[in-house]
């Protein structure tokens, strides 16, 4: 086990449109090499009142990344007078992730509401191009999602639908991806604001041969006969 | 001519001969000295009125004890402290720099330095070191705005938690916190538990060792307990004591000035320039 390897997040995030908002997702699991160095994470941070961004990769890389993008957006409001685009948000993601792409191993969606455009969802993969979506996935869990959001998502869902498919979807990647864990965490922005959901494993779906979550062994033993070796 | 010029030895200019030369000693199998690291346990966690911080005492060369009483919970501002583990030269330097860095700010600003202050100045030089200032922190305190608590990595990444543990003897002493740490442990529950989960990485990891140091940092004060807990202590001492031989023996003093062995002639010519 490297203790020394650079903590990198081994992450399933989404970023969903509906009709009126946007909903991201994200699971809370930080891993250095083999080690679970962060259970319960925020990978969903804030850039400003109305855009947040969902990061993956190097965690050192997206925490200096959205920093520098929350630092430079809040100049900008302060000189627009109003607040920023998801557009622009993202736009400054896709500078620094671009200049860079030689010193950061990050990839990163931006998702947000404004005034102009409603709900939108950017997604700015690796090498630093920008992509606007419906719908994006990333990080290693993403992979075992792209047959289902293909069969899943639809064009004009609503808030909870939206928001369902997104905690549905992180938990069926966290049941496969062994570098994605813990609890999901949703933010759902759209014009009344935000709203930010915590799903703990107990109020997530079971999947295929999972178990309830068990206190004890023995209690499943005794619930099922008084004399667990009288069976 | 411009054969002459591609000839000729390159004048000045750096030379990377020995970068070379440990390139090829490195493919050879030949491993460079390491540097002085603290395989380290350090931990910190929140309790009902602030932060508890705690770290073992024992630095390692490799597998050779060379600090069995160091300390490792360091300075920060009169109400932050940080514990440090990796190269113990560069826990000291970044923890010492910020440090600095920080009484400077408070003489400006004349305001209480914040933890969030010294964690964005901690993660912005670490980053810029892309890893090779290997400290990884645990930085505590409490500011206006309440206890915090706050995890490092040597590449410049931060966590935010309730209680956290670094080092060699992370995996022992977050066992500990995982099956006892509850919100809201009062003073004496919360040392009691930071004692038991740096003991836990003395007992159960190499790197690992000797004392536990604690410190709590409550609002408006400290209490830095050094050796608050001492689990190693020596066993045997010789009955006869120790003598060591007499150092030599000034026997008597006398000085002669100069002046009575030489002439000395006052003034002189007096030296160019």
């Amino acid at each position: 086990m490297d203790l020394n390897a650079p903590h990198s997040m081994g992450t399933t995030i989404i970023g969903v449109t509906y009709d009126g908002g946007v909903v991201l997702g994200a699971d809370s699991r930080t891993s250095t090499g083999m080690y679970v160095a962060n259970r319960a994470s925020d990978k969903i941070t804030q850039l400003t009142d109305n855009v947040y961004i969902c990061r993956s990769g190097s965690a050192a890389d997206s925490q200096i990344v959205s920093d520098y993008v929350r630092y430079f957006l809040h100049q900008h409001t302060i000189q627009l007078g109003q607040p920023a685009t998801v557009k622009v948000a993202a736009n400054l993601v896709r500078l620094l992730s671009y200049n860079n792409k030689n010193m950061l191993q990050t990839g990163m969606i931006v998702g947000g509401w404004d005034k102009y455009e409603g709900g939108k969802i950017y997604g700015i993969p690796l090498g630093g191009t920008i992509l606007e979506q419906p719908f994006a996935i990333g990080g290693s869990g993403s992979s075992y999602l792209y047959g289902f959001f293909d069969q899943a998502w639809k064009e004009g869902m609503s808030k909870d639908e939206a928001e369902q498919l997104v905690v549905k979807a992180v938990s069926l990647a966290i049941a496969r991806d062994g570098a994605s864990g813990g609890v999901v965490r949703t933010v759902i922005i759209n014009s009344d604001g935000v709203t930010r959901n915590f799903y703990p494993s107990d109020k997530l779906p079971l999947w295929h041969e999972e178990l309830e979550p068990q206190n004890s062994l023995l209690d499943i033993l005794s619930a099922a006969s008084p004399e667990p070796m009288n069976i | 001519m411009a054969k002459v010029e591609v000839d000729a030895p390159p004048k000045g200019g750096f030379s990377f001969d020995l970068c070379r030369r440990n390139d090829m000693l490195s493919k050879k199998g030949v491993k460079p000295p390491s540097y002085l690291k603290t395989g380290t346990t350090i931990v910190g966690l929140i309790f009902q009125d602030g932060v508890i911080l705690g770290a073992d005492t024992r630095a390692t060369e490799g597998p050779i004890v060379a600090d069995k009483n160091c300390e490792k919970i360091h300075y920060m501002a009169p109400n932050i402290y940080c514990c440090g583990a990796g190269t113990a030269a560069d826990t000291e330097a970044v923890t010492d720099t910020i440090s600095s860095q920080l009484k400077l700010h408070r003489y400006h600003t004349g305001r209480e330095s914040r933890v969030v202050t010294a964690l964005t100045l901690l993660k912005s030089h670490l980053f810029r070191y892309q890893g090779h200032v290997s400290a990884a922190l645990v930085l505590g305190g409490v500011d206006v705005t309440g206890p915090h608590l706050h995890t490092i990595y040597p590449h410049g990444s931060t966590d935010t938690l309730p209680f956290a543990t670094m080092g060699s003897g992370s995996l022992a002493a977050m066992a500990v916190f995982e099956s006892k740490y509850h919100e809201g442990l009062s003073k004496d529950e919360g040392v009691k538990l930071v004692c038991e989960a740096i003991c836990s990485g003395i007992f159960n990891d190499l790197g690992s060792g000797s004392n536990v140091d604690i410190c709590v940092i409550t609002k408006g004060q400290k209490e830095y307990l050094r050796n608050h807990l001492s689990p190693n202590p020596r066993t045997y001492v010789s009955s006869k004591g120790y003598t060591f031989t007499k150092k030599t023996e000034v026997l008597l003093t006398k000085i002669t000035p100069l002046k009575k062995l030489v002439d000395v002639i006052e003034g002189g010519d007096a030296m160019e320039e």
